[in-house]
């Protein structure tokens, strides 16, 4: 074949356009690329980032000839939560549902935690802390201060644990559930090191397991241990990652929890594995009823005085989120993710900085590397300074009380005078999927798969 | 001294803990007997003066948890997690010790005469253990500060993950953990260890008669060359 021949052909033949494959698409094979050349897996921060069924496949059905909406601006809509009234001689009250989830002083700056603090504070609603302790300007800016119990019992200190308000024993979070932290030598300052007793500018690891106990039984003698040390006065939360709702929050309840904390894999974490945030764990949509039907089965669900309260998260971001994860049956919801993106993360003036860093806003998650141009998620001293925690908690007051109001604006839709009254009989879902997972009908039938025939 | 007595068969634990959380003023220098333990678990949790407390029989779990500042003897043996996350005073458990005594300890001193279970000193962040007997497995893991003394035998995995702690084991030790390796004992470290020697009743023991365990560090940093130490 002469060249000038097949040249003819090659134009003759019409091509095909090129076609990626749907299994080799092109995140995949940039991994395969990445662990390629370094030979170890990939860290991030931040949860899943898949497609998941979420609280966007519910809708809620509103009043209409059957019940009757409440009026906008005139009649009431409570909103408020009281949270450990089962044993703890003084339960927290919030003004709203919506808290700030668990996160540590070391993979956020110290100006974040502050912004945090003075944002749930203005917003009537408490705040965590994390694994590496409690900060003073933490403490000192949180009128309500969640103390974290967790595996590694970095930075724990009695002291501390009478200091808070309540304290959250951590069994595990929605990004992880069965992993523990971890936190790169980058962001382990003399500060840092010094809080977590570890040599400065180690890789360190957080283990997975309390180092004391193990299993249900030694939960309850661990938890009556910080009710004895605290005196009975202090509500404790047990968190736990959404893997078995059910047997886990039954199981909390049992050792006697005086709140669960339920985080799906939505929810956020400082650093892990790739592989562990997008392949363990349940969304949060598929967590809540199971959990609920745990407290139901165990007389423990809105029973006055003898109640535990349930709170949800893993990609909550809005009042609708809010409004559908109280309607299938949480009491409050904490906010990890949505709250440093109200406090200035992955906020598009900076997207120079992001492409520096070889990203783009919205999609920067490498927190582990403490390079965080907004001041957030970093330890160095220069960009935290970046962070003004007055502005910044400002900003995270005002998107707590537009949460609030938009769960308001939908509870009165439905006719209820208190965002508790919501209920699963208020929504219906758009996917199969989420019609199974929220145990509530596919819109326009009256199916539950799993529950009712089609 | 005066001497207060409670007895767990007649007075709720709730109580005789709230008793000794106390301000210091008026529980410093005291000597506080708890009768009738039966193995009551949570005795003795979050002291935080110098009150000296004797335990007179076996304790439950966590026996002097988070101790700060008191003196808690404990007469007979202690269950899992005693004088966990302490971060001052002394604990003597004159029996043996469950498993994970010291869990998190950040300071003071326990000491136990016999032996104790698995996973002692785990993930110690600064205090002094001394074991008279020998411990179980998995002891001094992740441990991050402080100084470990076994006068008798040490079990599977000793010191895997170690950080800084200091290990010091007079019998034989079944295996080391990842990245745990036997050191040089320096004349600073000798020092240590004759001081711990001393401070609970085993001064005539010889500390040339140790070997120091500690961390190699090469499991400091992720790095694709430890895989396999995992």
């Amino acid at each position: 074949m002469s060249d000038d021949k097949s040249k003819e052909t090659v134009h003759k033949t019409p091509q095909t356009t090129p076609r990626y494959s749907a299994t080799f698409d092109e995140y995949t094979n940039s991994e395969i690329r990445r662990a390629a050349a370094t030979g170890i897996y990939d860290i991030r921060g931040a949860g899943s980032k898949r497609k998941l069924p979420h609280f966007d496949d519910l809708l809620f059905l509103g009043a209409s000839v059957s019940r009757y909406p409440l009026e906008g601006y005139r009649e009431k809509c409570g909103t408020d939560v009281v949270l450990g009234t089962r044993h703890a001689k003084k339960p927290i009250h919030l003004k709203t549902p919506v808290t700030i989830a668990g996160m540590s002083f070391g993979s956020l700056s110290g100006p974040a935690k502050e912004s945090l603090g003075r944002g749930a504070t203005a917003a009537g609603t408490s705040t965590t802390t994390g694994d590496g302790g409690m900060t003073p300007e933490e403490r000192g800016h949180s009128t309500t201060l969640v103390y974290q119990y967790l595996p590694s019992r970095y930075g724990m200190n009695p002291d501390d644990l009478r200091k808070a308000d309540a304290i959250e024993l951590v069994v595990g979070q929605g990004a992880k559930p069965g992993g523990g932290g971890m936190l790169l030598g980058q962001k382990i300052t003399k500060r840092v090191a010094k809080m977590r007793c570890l040599p400065e500018g180690i890789d360190q690891r957080s283990s997975c397991r309390h180092p004391d106990w193990t299993g249900p039984d030694d939960l309850e003698i661990k938890i009556a241990e910080i009710r004895e040390i605290t005196d009975w006065e202090k509500p404790i939360y047990v968190k736990i990652g959404a893997t078995r709702p059910y047997f886990d929050v039954a199981l909390a309840v049992k050792a006697g929890a005086d709140v669960v904390v339920l985080d799906g894999m939505q929810g956020g974490t400082a650093a892990t594995q790739e592989v562990f945030i997008e392949h363990v764990g349940l969304p949060i949509l598929s967590a809540i009823r199971p959990a609920v039907k745990a407290l139901q089965d165990l007389g423990v669900y809105r029973n006055g005085k003898d109640s535990v309260q349930l709170i949800v998260s893993g990609g909550i971001r809005n009042g609708a989120d809010v409004a559908k994860a109280i309607a299938l049956g949480a009491d409050a919801v904490a906010i990890g993710t949505a709250a440093l993106i109200a406090l200035g993360d992955n906020d598009p003036h900076l997207e120079d900085e992001y492409k520096k860093l070889g990203t783009t806003a919205g999609a920067y998650d490498d927190w582990h590397e403490g390079k965080d141009p907004a001041g957030i998620t970093t330890q160095d001293p220069e960009l935290m300074k970046r962070l003004d925690p007055i502005k910044a908690g400002h900003r995270l007051a005002n998107y707590i009380a537009v949460m609030t109001m938009e769960a308001q604006v939908v509870a009165r839709a439905c006719g209820k005078s208190h965002l508790h009254n919501l209920e699963p009989e208020d929504l219906v879902a758009l996917t199969i999927e989420a019609s199974a997972m929220a145990q509530v009908p596919l819109a326009g039938t009256s199916w539950i798969p799993g529950v009712t025939k089609f | 001294m005066e001497t207060l007595k409670f007895d767990l068969d007649a007075k709720p634990l709730r109580e005789v803990n709230q008793f000794l959380h106390g301000d210091a003023s008026t529980l410093d220098g005291k000597s506080v007997v708890i009768e009738n333990p039966n193995g009551a678990h949570n005795i003795a949790v979050g002291l935080k003066s110098d009150v000296h407390v004797t335990i007179k029989g076996h304790a439950g779990y966590y026996a002097a948890g988070m101790n700060q500042l008191a003196k808690v003897t404990i007469e007979g043996s202690a269950g899992s997690g005693v004088a966990e996350n302490m971060m001052s005073g002394v604990v003597h458990v004159k029996g043996f010790a469950s498993n994970a005594a010291a869990a998190t300890a950040n300071g003071g001193l326990l000491i136990i005469d016999g032996d104790a279970g698995l996973r002692t000193a785990i993930a110690l962040k600064g205090a002094d253990v001394v074991v008279g007997g020998s411990v179980g497995s998995f002891s001094a893991f992740m441990a991050q500060a402080g100084n470990f003394v076994i006068l008798g035998d040490a079990g599977e995995g000793l010191g895997d993950s170690i950080y800084e702690a200091k290990i010091f084991v007079r019998g034989k030790v079944k295996s080391l953990g990842a990245d745990c390796e036997e050191k040089t004992t320096s004349p600073e470290d000798r020092k240590i260890l004759a001081d711990l020697l001393a401070k609970s009743g085993h001064k005539d023991v010889n500390p040339d008669s140790f070997k120091q365990y500690g961390s190699a560090r090469t499991l400091y940093h992720f790095h694709v060359d430890n895989a396999g130490a995992y």
